[in-house]
């Protein structure tokens, strides 16, 4: 867990502990988990790409807005000539599955950081960060695609933890909330959950904007690995070690 | 370096967690938890998903709307039977149209459309979600399933009520938590109306804590059976052998 314990090493280059077992056992089964959702989500929404808000919405109803792609059933006006395979059977299937592995999963996560210490130390701001020049200047940074400073090598920036902290404690307790509130037996038990977001195809349209919002995060931080240097950020996070980068770079 | 005493309580913790499933797993079996499709790849989440859902559900409702919430107009996903017993019946009002129930019952008996619509009726207006993402919000009136079961006398060891449509090759079946469900109806009305063909009608099994596939049209025959493996490929309903799961209250 301690990011400064260094082990002794033969080569020139020190390699320094960075990531626990556990945030990397946890970290590598959220990506199956939301590689899966992802991929089985959207096949579940070729079924029928309308969005609507409120209770009830079908092919007859006022759509919020559609997604001009084919669709896997003849019985939604799409506009194209030609109807996509059925694979909603498998998806389903493996949607639910694949959220239960997320749940459980960041239900260990957020239970250990509570008590490891690692959301106080590394995750949520410092008081002294959190000024909106210190947020404007590492804004700029990132939006430069500067590399990051030494330091942030090894803690995260402003920014990487009010993403993070969006991440673990908005958008993933929403996109689950969202996905139970399509449930007819979950709303059955709690029907608020459903009606404060205004309906079932409510929860439906909030579940799909939550899911490109959390997509477009997995697009940047591996984007932003890449920068800050592919393979030491991936051996980071499978063996959990890392190389000390050389004196002169600081 | 592995210790004799971290393969001793590494064996210890293995053999506890290994007993501890075999007897979450007897608990679960016990307590009816255990899905009839809980074997192959999506078995660990389908289970999950149904004892969790089960050990919420025992006394909820399903959420009902207030007339100015009808969906105008409903949506019907498919088209009546086309065979020429179906529309000879249909040619008929269907006055010659039979409910039989068989199988774990005191009094086997075959119900006519008229008899059914003579017993008391019991009316709401719910949602009613098709597992590609649509739905529409109607009344549904018709006979509560548990009156119908009182009148045949159900044994104690009947576990499932197995429900086939006149529609070859359709079937599927609810545990006797949804059979005996207050809001569970033979449907033999909608909005107002005798249930129309398009949907499903004369008879209806309607179960609306669970999704619109479980909810087959045109219902001919009930069973009930303590043992799903005698129907079909034994995974409870025609659902699980197209690929999709046999309980849909997610």
């Amino acid at each position: 867990m301690s990011a400064t314990a260094a082990i002794p090493t033969a080569r020139a280059t020190t390699i320094l502990a960075r990531h626990s077992a556990l945030i990397r056992i946890t970290h590598w089964l959220t990506t199956l988990a939301f590689l899966a959702l992802l991929l089985t989500g959207i096949e579940i929404l070729i079924s029928h790409p309308r969005f609507y808000w409120g209770e009830a919405g079908n092919s007859l109803s006022h759509p919020l807005f559609k997604i001009p792609i084919p669709a896997s059933r003849a019985s939604v006006p799409t506009g194209y000539g030609y109807v996509l395979p059925d694979q909603n059977g498998w998806s389903r299937y493996l949607h639910f599955q694949s959220a239960w592995l997320l749940v459980l999963t960041g239900l260990l996560y957020t239970i250990s950081i509570w008590f490891s210490g690692h959301l106080r130390r590394d995750l949520l701001p410092a008081t002294a960060d959190l000024s909106w020049r210190s947020f404007s200047s590492t804004l700029a940074n990132h939006l430069r695609l500067k590399r990051p400073s030494e330091a942030e090598a090894w803690s995260y920036n402003l920014l990487q933890r009010l993403t993070y902290l969006c991440v673990i404690f908005l958008l993933c307790p929403l996109v689950i909330w969202t996905g139970l509130a399509m449930s007819p037996a979950i709303a059955s038990v709690f029907p608020a959950a459903v009606s404060i977001l205004g309906g079932q195809q409510s929860a439906r349209t909030i579940h799909f904007f939550v899911s490109v919002f959390l997509t477009l995060f997995v697009f940047v931080h591996v984007i932003m690995i890449s920068l800050a240097g592919f393979r030491n950020r991936m051996r980071a996070m499978i063996t959990g070690r890392t190389a000390a980068p050389p004196k002169e770079d600081t | 370096m592995i210790s004799r005493r971290k393969l001793i309580t590494t064996g210890l913790s293995a053999t506890a967690g290994a007993t501890g499933l075999v007897v979450a797993k007897n608990l679960a079996q016990h307590y009816g938890l255990i899905p009839p499709d809980s074997g192959g790849l999506y078995g660990p989440g389908e289970t999950l998903t149904y004892a969790a859902q089960r050990i919420l559900t025992s006394h909820s409702m399903a959420r009902e709307f207030p007339r100015s919430e009808l969906s105008q107009p409903p949506f019907s996903n498919g088209e009546p039977p086309k065979d020429e017993a179906y529309r000879r019946l249909q040619a008929g009002a269907f006055a010659d149209w039979r409910l039989s129930i068989d199988g774990m019952v005191a009094r086997p008996s075959t119900f006519s459309l008229a008899e059914l619509k003579s017993y008391p009726t019991h009316s709401h207006i719910t949602h009613l979600a098709c597992e590609e993402g649509w739905s529409y919000i109607a009344e549904w009136t018709g006979v509560p399933l548990s009156r119908v079961l009182d009148r045949v006398g159900v044994l104690p060891q009947a576990k499932y009520v197995v429900y086939f449509s006149f529609e070859p090759g359709w079937w599927d079946s609810i545990d006797m938590a949804d059979a005996l469900h207050p809001q569970t109806l033979i449907a033999h009305g909608m909005n107002g109306t005798a249930l129309p063909a398009n949907f499903g009608g004369p008879l209806r099994m309607r179960v609306p804590r669970q999704l619109g596939y479980k909810n087959v049209k045109y219902i001919a025959r009930l069973t009930l059976t303590d043992d799903l493996k005698r129907f079909g490929k034994g995974l409870g309903s025609a659902s699980p052998e197209a690929g999709y799961a046999w309980y849909a209250g997610i």
